[in-house]
């Protein structure tokens, strides 16, 4: 039941994103569009990573950025086909993240929040001092574009088309997950480690098993990330970046996958519409992020569950009265 | 009663005319207004305005007002490509000055290249300008020609063996990678070649290993707070080996900073930093003089290098509508390459199809702290 409800919103997500173009007015919106659905698929591997399994990491932008640069060195500098690096690129922040979460997801709360920090900054020193491998500090110039099976996409739209079809099947992998015994077994392990390893639950395996699959979602959207832009550079991969995901997550809702892509969309295009009150948009931006978490703790997607299920109440209420 | 009808068209042709005359030139600009390369984008901001203000104050541009249209990508890499694309799909402007640093205009230029829209960096990374994209311009001096400037004075005063400290960034890792090529190429002795972090606050370790090689200078590259750092642990260390400090603490805020450890030494800066000091027949001497008396009558702060970068770009820009007397983007990228000896407050500008940057080492003088104020030296 909860499965087909699910299938059906991503459906209705799927066709959304897929019309949105036709009520764009210029490529401008695109841009802004392509952004929010690469911070998205970073979000919905930490909406299972945090909300459902209970673990955190601060280190995720190091993923993306080791993904992000592994494919710009290889087709760039050595000069791989693009879609090759890519899935060079996928793998290696794939398997980084098998072997840096074997030790680290050994650790609880803090422990694992500082290591997974502590992997992140590595990372980033990593991508800044090796001058000649990333380009340093300044950035990594002259990747080529995005391409799907040797047909290059020059323009937005058909960008914008692969990306938004990319977070699509991440989100119905994610769900798929979640309805399966794996998903069982991480609800489980959220709510007590103890009581789920008791039940039979492997929980170093399936632990493992959330974070390299949020690293591989996070992989995903370093690569698109860096060929679409054809520039990068380590700024965009720091610590700034793992908690602005972990906000996106927190603030869309914790164990809501939709939530945490609405969170993502939010939290990139809301910086967009405050430019028009130019000097007070850091305010206003801190300011609507407070009031959101005062009055809507369960995120924006707890928020209107509990809207919708007032509502709902509501018109019982009345139809009940007029059946009086 | 009938002649509302009558008057009322002839109103709307008057305002429809009023219009069509006063249909503005569309500049963008993005700058890095807050986050931290906001020491760079602030004071760009604030002349870009200032600039568009005194134009239309003056009846514009042939007549032709100018909107500016000012972004903040807040240093960061993702909200300098929206604005670029906001400017360019959604505003429809006609040039873009700016961004405020290197990484971002790399970021960007591909997309003026396909919108076929100039742009303007003020940013002084090489690979901006070189090679040269024929929709890519900018203003600073190039990290070239400071090295340059202070290879010759080196020489001047007879130095052969030198080290350099710079900073693990954008900035410091570009002027490192001119001084490792020109010093050898020069005739020099690199003796030392040490770094640091944008953020360290004590650099007495590499001072220590730098001073173990003894040198007969250092030069520090570097953006405060660092530099002031550096200069600090010297004194504190008694060393008395000379340091050359690059352009980029070319500013008050460094002798603040610095306070008695800027005692003495010698850098390479732009002549905005002593106006008083530039010959009145000088060619920007005017242009310099009316920049400090707008900017520094209208925001009571004082001027900076950086927001002079804006200036020449927006009157760079200015100039090449001027000559050709249209604002088409084509038509300003084509006319910014008939710019000859045009002075700026940064230097002598003059564009050509190979050298979309237009200044050389002459852009800068060479100046020592003294006494908690710059004096020029050569």
């Amino acid at each position: 039941m909860a499965y087909r409800r699910d299938m059906y919103w991503l459906a209705a997500f799927f066709t959304v994103l897929m019309l949105a173009p036709l009520a764009m007015p210029n490529n401008y919106y695109l841009t802004v569009l392509i952004m929010c659905c690469l911070h998205a698929m970073n979000a919905v591997g930490l909406c299972l990573l945090v909300g459902h399994a209970g673990q955190i990491s601060l280190g995720h932008a190091g993923f993306y950025g080791l993904a992000a640069y592994t494919s710009a060195f290889l087709s760039t500098t050595i000069g791989l086909p693009v879609g090759l690096s890519m899935l060079a690129g996928i793998g290696a922040g794939t398997v980084t993240s098998v072997l840096v979460g074997l030790p680290s997801l050994k650790l609880h709360g803090h422990y694992l929040a500082m290591a997974t920090l502590g992997f992140g900054v590595i990372l980033s020193i990593l991508f800044t001092e090796t001058i000649d491998i990333t380009g340093g500090p300044s950035g990594f110039v002259g990747i080529p574009g995005l391409s799907v099976f040797g047909y290059e996409l020059t323009n937005d739209a058909s960008i914008y088309r692969v990306v938004a079809l990319g977070l699509c099947l991440i989100v119905w992998l994610a769900f798929n997950v979640l309805h399966s015994r794996i998903g069982r077994a991480l609800r489980a392990l959220h709510t007590s480690e103890k009581a789920a390893q008791a039940m039979g639950v492997d929980v170093a395996r399936y632990k493992l098993f959330v974070f390299v699959l949020s690293a591989f979602f996070s992989s995903v959207a370093g690569v698109l990330y860096a060929h679409y832009l054809t520039f990068i550079a380590p700024a965009s991969f720091g610590f700034m970046f793992s908690v602005e995901i972990i906000v996106m997550v927190v603030l869309g809702g914790m164990i809501s996958v939709p939530g945490s892509i609405i969170g993502a969309f939010f939290l990139t295009v809301l910086p967009e519409f405050l430019r028009a009150f130019e000097n007070s948009e850091i305010i206003l931006f801190g300011a609507i992020l407070v009031l959101c978490m005062i009055f809507l703790p369960d995120g924006l997607a707890g928020g209107w569950n509990r809207l919708w299920q007032r509502l709902r109440a509501a018109s019982a209420q009345a139809s009940l009265r007029k059946q009086i | 009663m009938k002649h509302t009808g009558l008057i009322g068209i002839i109103l709307g042709f008057v305002l429809t005319a009023s219009v069509c005359m006063a249909a503005p030139i569309k500049i963008g600009a993005i700058f890095s207004v807050t986050g931290p390369a906001s020491f760079l984008g602030e004071p760009e901001k604030n002349t870009v305005l200032l600039l568009q203000e005194q134009i239309n104050a003056n009846g514009g541009i042939h007549g032709q007002p100018v909107e500016v249209i000012v972004y903040d990508d807040e240093s960061d890499v993702n909200k300098c490509v929206m604005a670029a694309k906001k400017l360019l799909d959604q505003d429809q402007v006609s040039v873009v000055i700016g961004p405020s640093i290197s990484g971002n205009t790399l970021a960007i230029a591909r997309f003026f290249s396909s919108a076929k829209v100039p742009l303007i960096s003020c940013a002084a990374a090489e690979k901006i300008v070189s090679p040269v994209l024929p929709w890519i311009f900018n203003t600073p001096q190039l990290d070239r020609h400071v090295v340059i400037k202070i290879l010759q004075d080196a020489q001047a005063k007879g130095y052969s063996r030198l080290a350099v400290l710079t900073v693990s960034d954008g900035y410091g890792q570009a002027g490192r990678a001119v001084l490792k090529e020109r010093i050898p190429a020069d005739g020099f002795v690199l003796v030392a070649d040490e770094v640091y972090g944008p953020k360290d606050t004590d650099m007495t370790a590499q001072l220590t290993s730098i001073k173990a090689q003894n040198p007969d200078a250092i030069i520090c590259w570097g953006t405060n707070p660092g530099p002031a750092v550096v200069a600090r642990n010297r004194m504190q260390l008694g060393l008395t080996t000379p340091l050359y400090m690059s352009h980029g603490v070319a500013s008050d805020k460094f002798i603040e900073l610095a306070g008695e450890a800027a005692e003495g030494l010698v850098l390479p800066a732009g002549r905005l930093v002593a106006v008083d000091q530039v010959p009145a027949d000088h060619p920007q001497k005017p242009v310099l003089d009316s920049y400090v008396q707008g900017y520094t009558g209208k925001f009571n702060t004082a001027i900076s290098s950086f927001g002079g970068y804006a200036h020449d770009a927006f009157m760079l820009v200015a100039e090449a509508i001027r000559l050709g007397n249209s604002a088409q983007p084509a038509d300003i990228r084509d006319n910014l390459e008939k710019i000859t000896a045009f002075p700026g407050t940064t230097g002598v500008y003059s564009y050509t199809p190979d050298n979309h940057n237009g200044l050389d080492e002459s852009a800068f003088i060479m100046v020592t702290i003294s006494q908690g104020a710059w004096s020029v030296t050569n």
